[in-house]
């Protein structure tokens, strides 16, 4: 006999569901009142810094169709490369920036939007960098377990080259999943959930 | 947007998912996964400082009503219809320490299985008392309650005659984006929990099990309202030392 390390396991994901809207996006599915504003909906303010920037997506399946009832919520630095998060020791973060965005997909034409400011850098270790990101997280029925992963900047080629994530990319056609589309200031992201085109997604 | 302990933020990257443990993403008993499970294998790698950070949210945010579903959607002086219920129980993460500060939503539909929301079809009436969402924040122990009804059984189109067992939707953050969860809970004793396709997603019954809420006999309250305990467990991290951190070592 040993010890036990008497670690727990962690819950069991399950799906969003198609009524994710009403746990996470009330205002927008119709039920008013409860919530004054749809959490998420809003990253920046007029004294935000930064450049200002849209990113506009669609998350498409297996046959072609974008998702009409999908929920993506991401997660970035400030103009400066900090986080707004208590985990964040290298300083303190612009606090007109929340960093953290939720938008449901239209039900119409499934596209989501963000308008947010361009992150800035931020280190993978004590002497790498990271181009610039912004991390996804893309939830709904069908979907098992969250999926989680990165948009980068199509006008960043040099820092995206010296990226060590997508420098773990294996098959190099692939980290164009990863990079968006567009230009300053209208970025689009579209993530393809399979086939030719299936956006690299990550275990992270 | 942050209201924290005075302890020193811990920065380690958080234990891998066990994958086993989840569903996978191709499930097809449960036919929408089909064409919407990525094909190709996760990129893996340990976390970076983009997700071992992630938002926090303040308990400003939390208003007086949010954690009671019974009356946070109902015109004054009226409630929803349904059995009375608490859900309770604590945050943690892998190591067993409480999460606090993790904002919880939850989601569900009314007494009679029927969800507010205009895709949904089936013929139970929606309850004009009962709008189905709330949310709360934990405190400093990792705890959390909230007070609603229990939700119905219903039917949904996958196979010709599936229903989903009685459930509440639960979306959790913790400290850091790479703990983002969704997960649902269902109650103790429904026979129909075996019955989903849903559920099935999950490989390993025990895994299935830490999804059941037991019914708390003991924090039932007296003719009013009984009361279901749900623990969450979120990813734990690292807390070794000789971590080669961000700020060095």
């Amino acid at each position: 006999m040993v010890q036990q390390l008497g670690y727990l396991k962690e819950t069991p994901s399950q799906t969003a569901g198609p009524y994710v809207h009403i746990g996470l996006t009330p205002n927008f599915c119709g039920i008013a009142g409860v919530y004054e504003t749809d959490l998420g909906s809003r990253m920046v303010n007029d004294k935000t810094r930064g450049e200002r920037i849209t990113i506009t997506g669609r998350v498409i399946d297996g046959a072609g169709a974008p998702l009409k009832d999908a929920l993506v919520e991401i997660w970035q630095a400030d103009a400066a490369g900090l986080y707004n998060s208590p985990t964040e020791i290298r300083g303190a973060a612009d606090v007109n920036f929340t960093g953290w965005g939720r938008c449901a997909t239209d039900a119409e034409d499934g596209i989501f939007s963000f308008d947010t400011v361009k992150p800035g850098r931020v280190p993978y270790s004590h002497d790498r960098q990271m181009a610039p990101h912004i991390t996804f997280w893309i939830v709904a029925r069908g979907i098992n377990v969250g999926l989680h992963t990165r948009m980068y900047f199509p006008d960043e080629a040099e820092a995206n080259a010296a990226d060590p994530l997508l420098a773990r990319i294996e098959h190099r056609h692939r980290v164009a999943t990863l990079v968006a589309t567009g230009s300053a200031p209208n970025y689009v992201f579209d993530i393809h959930l399979q086939g030719e085109k299936e956006t690299v997604f990550l275990d992270i | 947007m942050s209201e924290r302990t005075n302890s020193k933020p811990e920065t380690g990257a958080f234990f891998p998912r066990d994958r086993a443990w989840h569903a996978p993403a191709l499930t097809p008993g449960y036919k929408t996964s089909v064409l919407r499970s990525p094909q190709k294998a996760l990129l893996s790698l340990d976390g970076t400082i983009s997700e071992i950070t992630g938002p926090v949210f303040g308990h400003s945010l939390i208003d007086e009503l949010d954690n009671d579903l019974i009356h946070n959607f109902a015109k004054p002086g009226e409630s929803a219809i349904g059995e009375r219920i608490i859900v309770h129980g604590r945050v943690l993460d892998e190591r067993g320490r409480a999460v606090p500060g993790a904002l919880l939503e939850f989601w569900q539909a009314n007494a009679g299985g029927r969800y507010r929301h205009k895709k949904e079809s089936y013929l139970a009436p929606l309850d004009p008392n009962f709008g189905g969402c709330g949310r709360t924040i934990t405190d400093a122990e990792g705890s959390y309650a909230f007070r609603t009804i229990k939700p119905g059984p219903y039917p949904w189109p996958n196979g010709v005659n599936d229903w989903r067992p009685a459930h509440i939707h639960f979306s959790v953050f913790g400290h850091g984006f790479a703990q983002r969860l969704i997960t649902q809970m269902y109650f103790e004793g429904d026979p129909m929990i075996w019955k989903c396709p849903i559920v099935n997603t999950i490989p390993d019954r025990q895994a299935v099990e830490q999804l059941i809420a037991p019914l708390d006999w003991a924090n039932t309250i007296p003719f009013d309202a009984r009361a279901y305990k749900f623990d969450i467990v979120l990813r734990g991290r690292r807390s070794t030392l000789f971590e080669n951190r961000l700020e060095g070592n």
